[in-house]
């Protein structure tokens, strides 16, 4: 099957879709953002984070973002805020905030610059 | 060429599956499983089949191996009775939602409570909405038939939905009987390579199956598409029959009429008790009673516009049906989709609704004969009759 062209999928009647609501692309969880769950947010203390990758190994959701195999952050556009990655991290360097409260923060940081 | 064989339907439903060799078959191997898949195992175990077989911890997991399996492009079978039907349940719908033409003989049995374990239909007619396609048998010869086409129809470019084969307990399935098995050559002919439309194994083209829908989605336009396909089923039912008529010799269709002409009281049953039924009507036709037959082979798709046509010149009709809807009105599934396809008909019989068997009782062409002369004596019974149910006190 090919990629499928998606874009006036809304108006498709039910002779159109594919059988069995079989998608033919594969990974598609990638794009369907499921962050919104959240109601506790992870946050990384640089100086005390070591480069274990621990938490890359544990997240659930691969929601820990690395490149050239060292942590940079997380895709809160993934991450529900389980905690695990704050409870397996060996130097307590991960710490789950309120996320309204972060969330607030942010607006008020783009509001600012 | 066909073998004369003296069988059990359970080996009779085997030696079908033999045949078929299906690329996986997953089973739960101990009751309330049916010697169906015990049989079917020893056949893998002595390497007459090549199918992979997985024994699972429960009905829920086989039915979710065949999925599985049937999404990796696999031509999958599985067999089940009466509870584990039951636990089946959550997964009969994913695998007919997935278009999976998984084919699964089922032996029917009655669902506790009270634990009872003996025949009725109450199993599969509780999954009657869950987007099988369903064949009834009347003996051993129509299950191993109906398991060879069952494949066929389910696997049917324009259906691909899962299909049951269903036969009754004990009455069928541990009753030797006489049969004729087909050659292995002709039938692999028959059943021929399923290819499946799309495969998770294909990954060169990979896709997602089972993917969530939402609120937002199109679940509406997806289950019209399978309604579309339970519909498409009624021709292909016809065609495979015909095909395996001209192949094999029976062509047993959407149902078997039997001395309908000039009946004056027709009875529909369905299963083993169209046997019962039978006689029943051989008998009463001897003694000048008019009555006849509607035996009903194909139960989903129902074939709603056929059946009013060989039934809508009969005065009255009485529908036996095996199982309860436990709905308050006219009690059985069968009699209630026999009023619902008669409802807009012009000429219209009167019908009946009547319950028997349920738990294994025993029937028999005594209480069919009693209900015939009552009909015909002009006795018509207000709402749902049983027969064979200790009414007084005595």
């Amino acid at each position: 099957m090919k990629k499928w062209d998606i874009k006036d999928i809304n108006k498709w009647s039910w002779k159109k879709h594919p059988l069995g609501a079989i998608i033919p692309e594969a990974a598609t969880a990638a794009n369907y953002k499921t962050g919104g769950w959240r109601s506790m947010r992870p946050v990384r203390d640089e100086e005390k984070c070591n480069q274990c990758l621990i938490c890359f190994i544990f997240c659930p959701d691969t929601s820990i973002i690395v490149e050239d195999e060292k942590v940079t952050g997380f895709n809160l556009h993934h991450c529900k805020g389980c905690g695990i990655c704050a409870h397996e991290c060996p130097r307590d360097a991960i710490e789950m905030v309120d996320e309204t409260e972060a969330a607030k923060q942010d607006k008020q940081e783009r509001g600012n610059s | 060429m066909s073998r004369p064989v003296a069988v059990v339907g359970t080996d009779a439903v085997a030696e079908a599956m033999r045949q078929i060799e299906p690329d996986v078959v997953a089973a739960y191997p101990i009751t309330p499983q049916t010697a169906i898949v015990e049989t079917f195992a020893t056949m893998v175990a002595n390497g007459e089949v090549k199918t992979e077989m997985i024994n699972v911890e429960s009905e829920h997991s086989a039915m979710s191996a065949c999925i599985g399996a049937a999404s990796g492009g696999a031509r999958v079978m599985t067999c089940t009775s009466s509870q584990g039907l039951g636990l089946m349940w959550e997964m009969l719908y994913i695998a007919s939602g997935l278009r999976l033409p998984i084919v699964m003989p089922n032996v029917n049995r009655a669902l506790s409570a009270p634990i009872n374990i003996h025949c009725d239909h109450s199993d599969s007619m509780g999954a009657r909405d869950s987007g099988w396609i369903q064949i009834f048998s009347e003996n051993a010869q129509e299950a191993y038939e109906n398991t060879i086409q069952a494949a066929r129809i389910a696997e049917h470019p324009d259906v691909l939905l899962p299909a049951m084969v269903l036969l009754d307990g004990f009455i069928i399935s541990h009753g030797t009987e006489r049969a004729e098995f087909y050659d292995d050559e002709k039938v692999r002919e028959f059943v021929g390579e399923y290819k499946a439309p799309y495969t998770l194994l294909d990954s060169e083209n990979p896709i997602t199956v089972g993917s969530f829908d939402g609120l937002y989605g199109y679940f509406f336009e997806f289950k019209r598409a399978q309604e579309q396909a339970m519909h498409n089923a009624l021709p292909v039912v016809k065609e495979v029959g015909e095909e395996f008529g001209k192949k094999f010799g029976s062509n047993r269709g959407y149902f078997e009429t039997y001395q309908l002409e000039d009946a004056e009281v027709a009875f529909v049953a369905l299963g083993s008790g169209a046997g019962t039924t039978r006689a029943a009507v051989q008998q009463l036709r001897k003694e000048g009673v008019k009555a006849g037959m509607l035996k009903l082979r194909l139960f989903r798709p129902f074939p709603e516009e056929e059946l009013v046509k060989a039934l809508s010149h009969v005065p009255v009709v009485a529908v036996l049906d095996r199982s309860l809807t436990n709905s308050g009105g006219p009690s059985g599934p069968v009699c209630l989709e026999t009023m619902s396809a008669f409802y807009n008909a012009e000429s219209k019989p009167t019908i009946l609704s009547y319950i028997y068997g349920l738990g294994g009782r025993d029937f028999n062409p005594q209480m069919v004969k009693d209900a015939a002369y009552d009909l015909v004596e002009g006795n018509i019974p207000q709402g749902t009759s049983y027969l064979g149910l200790k009414e007084e006190d005595n």
